[in-house]
């Protein structure tokens, strides 16, 4: 039992992903003028030591008694979520939010991240004790309810980058359930309904093919009215939502369609990200020697775009290197999914599956210009504590629910 | 739960799996086409991102005379610039500079205003610095972020203020300068020649810029002064030859009386410029590495107009020295000849219908030819040969004669002179009926009235005197294209203008400064000046016979042209017959007296010579200009 007490593929991956992360986190502090950037790779360090504490514990705990417990913990994480936009504070670039909890001035912690994995749990648990999958927009309600809490309360912070990741939690675990890829598709309608609006054209060809689609699909004469009421509601509020959307968030999606309207300030991120990325071109400028980064042209190079990091200083290979271990991770966590002893363990994993996928789609994405640019660390690269204990709680489930389907000699399905 | 059957979750995870490769493929090409495709234009930019272009001054042309001595030269200097990422870090570097190098508030306020108009460039705290400077700001370099020092060659002007008018002098280029494309060529922070022969010879003489980088982080921060990249060496400037006499330059800078404005020229009857002097002068040195907004401030307000090229950019009365123009307009037409007198003797005034316009000279002149009349520069003379001639003619001639044209010298910023087109100028100016067509003839006969001629431009004229009738365009560098002017006169008579000139100086020297090795012609004026004591014009020329030289001089407030006669003469001695016969000589002008009332009056003084007010006028002639 003791050597086959971790799963040896996920472990390889995510040992192999600190230590990149770990490493590409130093160069991100060798700049010209040090910044405060210079030694945030040896307070990780000491991350990593926690977080392997964390994951040991959790690793030692059953996930019954997790099941159990889940809604208590999702309760304790609401009422956090709740705390913190009384007495939260910002942090870092995001002064003005209301994402950290402070007490006597030290930032303990930011309780969205330990809402991500609440919500999995909390959800695992819904969707497990479902007789069949939901498949209606009734029976999705209470999945609504347990994600839809959690997120706008983050969303109020306002931290537009970790709300993304609960959407992201919901529809992976959902799909997991079984729930049908159409049925998920109309709950996404009214997001894209949104985003159509803009152009009276576009959106009018949309919800054409969209009923069109509809009767072709024949749901639930509810799921029906509802889905194409909340289409129309959607095209119609799109501009005065707009107009309520902070500055900086208008700002944010207009330079994400055209980074140099605003070149020196909302684009700078966008823009500069790409100069260092595209800079580095297939085998980059070398370890530590990056230009744009050393010059300090790459803002947050240690937090939110430590990837760029990457792509000046080890190229497109580098890149490559990244991404590869990363699909290893979904992947083996996908495997790990597959082979678990129940349905909660097993959408659990898939749950923190597709919170790591979102951080990473998200995260890097953004760095190319294919995502608009939000507030998200990079699992196991940005520097940052409670986020990297949650990726080592994360992981740690997923060693058990592993260590669970060895130890019950359950089938490689 | 139902739906976790083997075969349901392996059809999940088959899309699951799909899903995930075909997102790995999206981030996958999307950083293939950022890196790999696009790699060229975003390389760069990292590389426009962290390197910043400095240019390179190159050296300017030097600006010799003559003979090859130097007008303008360069010599190496250091120029101490700071680069600060905004306002407030150049301002605290700024008072740590003035730990090790004081500067004063102004010199600090200077700074900042160069700063605001740009800001990515590093900005020029001392312009010109000693190499003490530059040592002591090098040892503290630690201290001083953004410390760029850099050798640049510096513009001399040996001769100083001598020179001034003529060389003009250099400076930043400024913001409107490139908005109007003033200097085609010049980026923000290139010297360009602002004045003078460096305005009007930049082209050529200020080389083309090179560059070199230095490399800045985001913040704008130096990192390090000299970037790998490889650096542009400026190409220098041609240096051009002129026409100048530094010596003779130097010498009217000398012997010009301390406090008198006013203007002096010498050119070859060619039309070779040899000196070009103004006065009161400054130091174009001032304005190398930037002039102090103080010592700019002094210049533009100070009342004399330091600035002002009064050779070229500021317009007299011509008075007297216009007659001699009146003189071969009736020559050309064949009015009269050389020795024709007038049908009215001088007996200090002419009567016009009822009013009376008088002589200069109460007692008259009696009945003179025209040769007497230009040396006694009798009024009642021209007068009368004004009316001979008819408004019309003088207009008509005076255009003709370039009176009505820029002197084309090539100097920037030369003022056109004020000369009617056509008659029709007066309708338009007082209305058909509010002038007198005699009056203002008269006037015009003897060089007033709405006539106001350039110094320069009245040498042209002179020069055309001096030698065939024929007067090029006057030049320092090279001439402009444009044609001689010719006056139209024969040989002859042209001779006889140039005798009736020796007669003014040779008839009032007699006395006092016989000097026969050489003898000098040329014509005195007083400008009647509404605003003071009247200006004083002579322009001369020698050798009489053969003439070298033509030296115009104008002092503002000198009551007399005979004020100006010996500085003249000084000038024409000096550089005909060399250093040792220039000293203080005495030299006595037949004196001449034009007045009336106004620059630009509509009518003509109109004086009852029996009037008191005539009387004193006389009384006070007399006894300013000692009158024979």
């Amino acid at each position: 039992m003791r050597q086959a007490a971790l799963d040896r593929r996920l472990l390889w991956v995510s040992l192999g992903l600190m230590a990149f992360g770990i490493v590409t986190l130093y160069s991100a502090g060798q700049t010209d003028v040090p910044t405060r950037a210079a030694g945030v790779w040896s307070r990780q360090l000491v991350w990593f030591g926690i977080g392997a504490v964390a994951g040991w514990v959790i690793f030692h705990v059953s996930l019954r008694l997790l099941e159990w417990l889940a809604p208590a913990l999702y309760a304790f994480s609401l009422t956090l979520l709740g705390l913190v936009l009384a007495v939260g504070t910002g942090a870092g670039t995001a002064q003005s939010s209301h994402s950290w909890l402070s007490i006597g001035g030290h930032q303990i912690g930011q309780p969205s991240e330990l809402a991500k994995v609440a919500t999995v749990l909390m959800l695992a648990r819904y969707l497990s004790g479902r007789k069949e999958p939901p498949r209606s927009f009734r029976d999705l309600f209470v999945p609504a309810l347990i994600v839809g809490a959690p997120f706008l309360l983050v969303l109020k912070q306002p931290d537009l980058g970790s709300a993304i990741v609960f959407i992201g939690i919901a529809f992976s675990m959902l799909f997991w359930a079984g729930v049908r890829p159409r049925l998920l598709f109309m709950i996404a309608s009214p997001g894209l309904s949104l985003l159509l609006a803009f152009n009276n054209w576009a959106w009018a060809a949309w919800m054409v093919a969209f009923t069109a689609l509809l009767v072709y699909w024949r749901p639930y004469i509810y799921d029906w009215v509802l889905v194409l009421s909340l289409n129309v509601a959607m095209g119609t509020i799109a501009l005065p939502l707009w107009q309520r959307l902070a500055p900086y968030q208008q700002n944010r999606l207009l330079t994400f369609l055209n980074p140099e309207v605003d070149p020196r300030a909302a684009g700078y991120h966008a823009i500069q990200s790409r100069v260092a990325i595209g800079s580095g071109g297939w085998f980059g400028t070398g370890y530590t020697q990056g230009p744009q980064k050393r010059l300090a042209f790459l803002p947050e190079q240690h937090t939110d775009f430590v990837f760029p990091v990457v792509g000046e200083e080890l190229g497109f290979v580098g890149v490559m290197v990244a991404l590869s271990l990363f699909l290893a991770l979904f992947l083996a966590l996908l495997r790990i999914a597959r082979r678990a002893t129940d349905s909660f363990s097993s959408l659990v994993t898939f749950g923190i599956l597709g919170l790591f996928f979102t951080h990473v789609f998200e995260n890097v994405g953004m760095t190319v210009n294919l995502m608009p640019i939000t507030g998200i660390p990079l699992p196991f690269f940005s520097y940052g504590g409670s986020f990297f204990i949650i990726c080592s709680l994360c992981l740690g489930l997923a060693f058990r629910v592993a260590w669970d389907a060895r130890q019950s000699g359950y089938p490689d399905i | 739960m139902n739906g976790f059957d083997s075969y349901r979750v392996r059809e999940r995870a088959d899309v699951a799996r799909w899903v995930l490769i075909a997102t790995f493929a999206v981030l996958s090409g999307a950083f293939f086409r950022t890196q790999i495709v696009q790699h060229d234009k975003f390389q760069l930019r990292a590389e426009t991102n962290r390197l910043r272009p400095i240019a390179l001054t190159p050296p300017r042309g030097a600006i010799l005379d003559r003979r090859g001595r130097i007008i303008a030269e360069n010599v190496p200097g250091y120029s101490i610039k700071l680069l600060a990422p905004n306002r407030d870090s150049l301002r605290a570097v700024l008072a740590r500079v003035n730990r090790f190098v004081p500067l004063d508030t102004s010199e600090t306020e200077d700074v900042l205003r160069r700063f605001a108009a740009a800001r990515y460039q590093p900005v020029v705290v001392i312009g010109d610095a000693t190499f003490e400077t530059v040592a002591r700001l090098e040892e503290h370099r630690a201290v001083l972020p953004g410390l760029v020092i850099q050798a640049e060659p510096k513009r001399l002007y040996p001769a100083g203020k001598a020179v001034a008018h003529l060389v003009g002098y250099v400076s930043e280029v400024t913001e409107s300068d490139l908005t109007a494309n003033r200097f085609p060529g010049a980026g923000l922070g290139s010297i360009v020649g602002k004045a003078g022969l460096e305005r009007e010879y930049d082209d050529s003489l200020r080389g083309d810029e090179g560059v070199r980088y230095i490399e800045v982080n985001a913040r704008g921060r130096l990192v390090r002064e000299e970037a790998s990249t490889a650096a542009l060496p400026p190409t220098p400037g041609k240096p051009i030859s002129t026409t100048i006499d530094l010596d003779l330059q130097r010498f009217i800078d000398s012997i010009w009386p301390a406090g008198v404005r006013g203007a002096m020229v010498a050119m070859t009857p060619k039309g070779e410029v040899r000196a070009l002097y103004s006065a009161p002068s400054y130091d174009p040195n001032a304005f190398v590495g930037g002039i102090s907004s103080t010592l700019w401030r002094a210049l533009n307000n100070d009342e004399a107009k330091p600035l002002l090229n009064r050779a070229i950019q500021t317009r007299y009365p011509p008075a007297s020295p216009f007659k001699l123009a009146i003189s071969a307009m009736g020559l050309k037409r064949g009015l009269i000849g050389l020795d024709t007198r007038m049908p009215t003797p001088c007996r200090g005034g002419l009567r016009l219908g009822n009013r009376v316009f008088r002589c200069w000279k109460k007692e008259g002149h009696g009945s003179v030819d025209l040769v007497g009349a230009v040396a006694a520069s009798c009024d009642v003379y021209f007068y009368q040969l004004g009316l001979r001639l008819g408004l019309n003619a003088i207009v008509q001639d005076g255009v003709l004669m370039g009176f009505r044209d820029k002197s084309g010298i090539d100097l920037e910023n030369e003022i056109d002179p004020i000369y009617p087109a056509t008659t029709a100028y007066f309708d338009r100016l007082y209305g058909p009926r509010n002038w007198s067509p005699p009056a203002t003839t008269l006037n015009f006969s003897i060089g007033q009235g709405e006539n106001t001629q350039t110094l320069i431009n009245m040498m042209r004229f002179y020069e055309g005197l001096t030698g065939d009738g024929h007067a090029p365009s006057p030049y320092i560098v090279r001439p402009r294209a444009a044609e001689p002017r010719s006056l139209g006169l024969t040989a002859e008579q042209l001779d006889g203008l140039r005798r009736a000139l020796i007669a003014v100086v040779e008839r009032g020297t007699a006395a006092a400064s016989r000097r026969a090795d050489l003898s000098v012609a040329g014509k005195t004026g007083t400008a009647q000046n509404s605003h003071g004591e009247d200006h004083g014009w002579f322009i001369g020329f020698a050798p009489a016979e053969k003439p070298e030289l033509v030296v115009g001089g104008i002092m503002e407030f000198a009551e007399h042209g005979t004020t100006v006669a010996p500085y003249v003469v000084r000038t024409l001695r000096r550089y005909l017959l060399g250093p040792d016969t220039a000293g203080t000589i005495k030299v006595k002008v037949l004196l001449d007296e034009t007045v009336s009332p106004q620059d630009s009056a509509p009518r003509p003084i109109e004086l009852d010579p029996d009037s008191a007010a005539a009387r004193d006028r006389a009384d006070s002639v007399r006894l300013a200009g000692g009158a024979p």
